[in-house]
């Protein structure tokens, strides 16, 4: 089933081009965890090099780690319960943390979580580093955990996430199903950062992903200059709504 | 210990440890043992509770709204629910349930949330976050904002679309249903009954509920 609700790609700001050379560019392997900074006015893309990539995401502000993405305040703000270009991902204090300014897959899933530990070893069998050596297989929150840590986070900052690339919708009764088919190799997603924001990624398969194998998928990371969110942005005059969400995380950037 | 869905449990319940009534727009903090039963009554109907669950020995295991979701495959709690925490366990599971459905993506109402969906000038009004954030403080185990991760809302009603399209609708509530639920450990349970006037969550007008506790059968 493909997203009845619009365009499945979708671009409301320049994506990376020669005049905007990249600050950096990196590779995710499949089954990797990652985390980094990522400067107000900069953006970021995520491109799935295979077919069936998933890229868990959890997003705070590096300012002030106790602020970080609200999956419930985005859902809210928007009317919407999946993301695609033209949405904000807000914080918990009522500001915008990073907008979505190009899409080319038209869903991405933030009702879901992660996979943990039972359920990877349960679905794929147990592995270890000793015989598998850096092919024993990851799961999402271990992988979370594991970066957050970095930064003196930990279990109580485990947050509703973002897993971009998946589609899982919902149907009459509440039941989700998840899209196998929804994320093609090439697709991407451009984030543009409205604030200083701690990223925190993962590309462990979907939770819902109901392959018998495992099988995360690589990604890659492309850094460029965006500039924040101008004073005419489709993501802010989307609603009134993000207008006011622009406006609160602006307050933090005027001196 | 959870029983089949749709049965009530009744038959496993003890002698009844607590009976309170909480009023428009107050949060409630107590602990429900393991094997105890916790009921909470949508007394005049329409009344959205948002509630936190943690393990009452390491506050660090809490509910989690994704995990509950994901392990269900389902967005809506009722009676057969399981709620799960950031750790995977299973912490309660939903006995019974005369109201139908429960939500658990809405999250709860904040003074910033508040001026994101209403105007600037709502800042000011109570909500839920509020509430969450002075229970914590006068229960004295320093826990703070890192401790309010997504709630559930029982006798909320967040319909979603097969097209992904989101809403806070009229209430599927009335007055004297209720939800309960079996404790599979010992919990900490974190309530505030939501003072919301700006959406139909509460009906425009919140109003009290009643919490009870059994011991176990």
């Amino acid at each position: 089933m493909k997203n009845s609700a619009g365009p499945r790609s979708l671009t409301v700001a320049p994506p990376p081009s020669p005049s905007q050379p990249l600050l950096w560019e990196e590779s995710l392997e499949h089954g990797a965890h990652w985390s980094g900074i990522l400067r107000r006015g900069t953006s970021l893309r995520l491109t799935a090099v295979e077919a069936g990539a998933n890229v868990a995401a959890m997003l705070y502000n590096y300012e002030s780690l106790l602020e970080r993405y609200n999956m419930a305040d985005t859902l809210k703000a928007q009317h919407t319960a999946f993301l695609t270009a033209g949405h904000a991902c807000y914080s918990d204090m009522g500001r915008v943390l990073c907008s979505i300014t190009a899409d080319s897959c038209g869903w991405h899933d933030t009702l879901c979580g992660v996979s943990d530990a039972s359920m990877v070893s349960g679905r794929y069998g147990a592995t270890r580093f000793q015989e598998q050596r850096n092919d024993y297989r990851k799961n999402g929150r271990d992988s979370m955990l594991n970066e957050l840590g970095k930064y003196g986070l930990g279990r109580r900052d485990l947050i509703a996430n973002i897993n971009f690339f998946s589609r899982v919708s919902v149907d009459d009764t509440g039941g989700l199903s998840f899209d196998a088919a929804h994320c093609r190799a090439g697709d991407y997603v451009d984030l543009r950062f409205e604030m200083h924001t701690l990223l925190v990624l993962a590309t462990c398969q979907h939770p819902l992903d109901p392959s018998p194998h495992y099988q995360p998928r690589p990604v890659q990371l492309r850094a460029w200059v965006s500039g924040p969110a101008p004073e005419r942005d489709p993501c802010r005059d989307r609603c009134g709504e993000n207008g006011r969400g622009y406006r609160n995380t602006e307050m933090m950037f005027l001196a | 210990m959870s029983n089949a869905v749709g049965i009530p449990d009744t038959a496993n319940m003890g002698a009844l440890q607590r009976d309170e009534i909480i009023a428009a727009g107050e949060p409630w903090i107590g602990t429900v043992e393991r094997g105890q039963v916790l009921r909470i009554v949508d007394l005049e109907g329409n009344q959205a509770v948002d509630t936190l669950f943690y393990n009452a020995h390491d506050t660090e295991e809490r509910y989690s709204a994704a995990d509950t979701i994901r392990a269900q495959g389902n967005i809506y709690l009722t009676t057969g629910s399981p709620l799960r925490s950031n750790l995977g366990a299973s912490m309660l599971t939903i006995v019974e349930d005369t109201c139908g459905r429960h939500d658990t993506l809405g999250g709860a109402c904040s003074a910033e949330s508040n001026t994101v969906r209403y105007a600037l000038e709502k800042r000011h009004m109570h909500s839920c976050r509020d509430n969450f954030l002075l229970a914590l403080e006068r229960y004295g185990r320093a826990m703070n904002k890192r401790d309010l991760p997504s709630n559930i809302n029982f006798f909320m009603n967040v319909p979603v679309t097969s097209d992904g399209a989101l809403r806070f609708a009229d209430g599927i509530s009335a007055a004297g249903r209720y939800v309960q639920m079996r404790a599979h450990m010992d919990v900490l349970v974190l309530i505030s009954n939501c003072p919301q006037l700006n959406n139909p969550c509460n009906a425009y007008n919140p109003t009290p509920i009643r919490i009870l506790i059994w011991a176990a059968g």
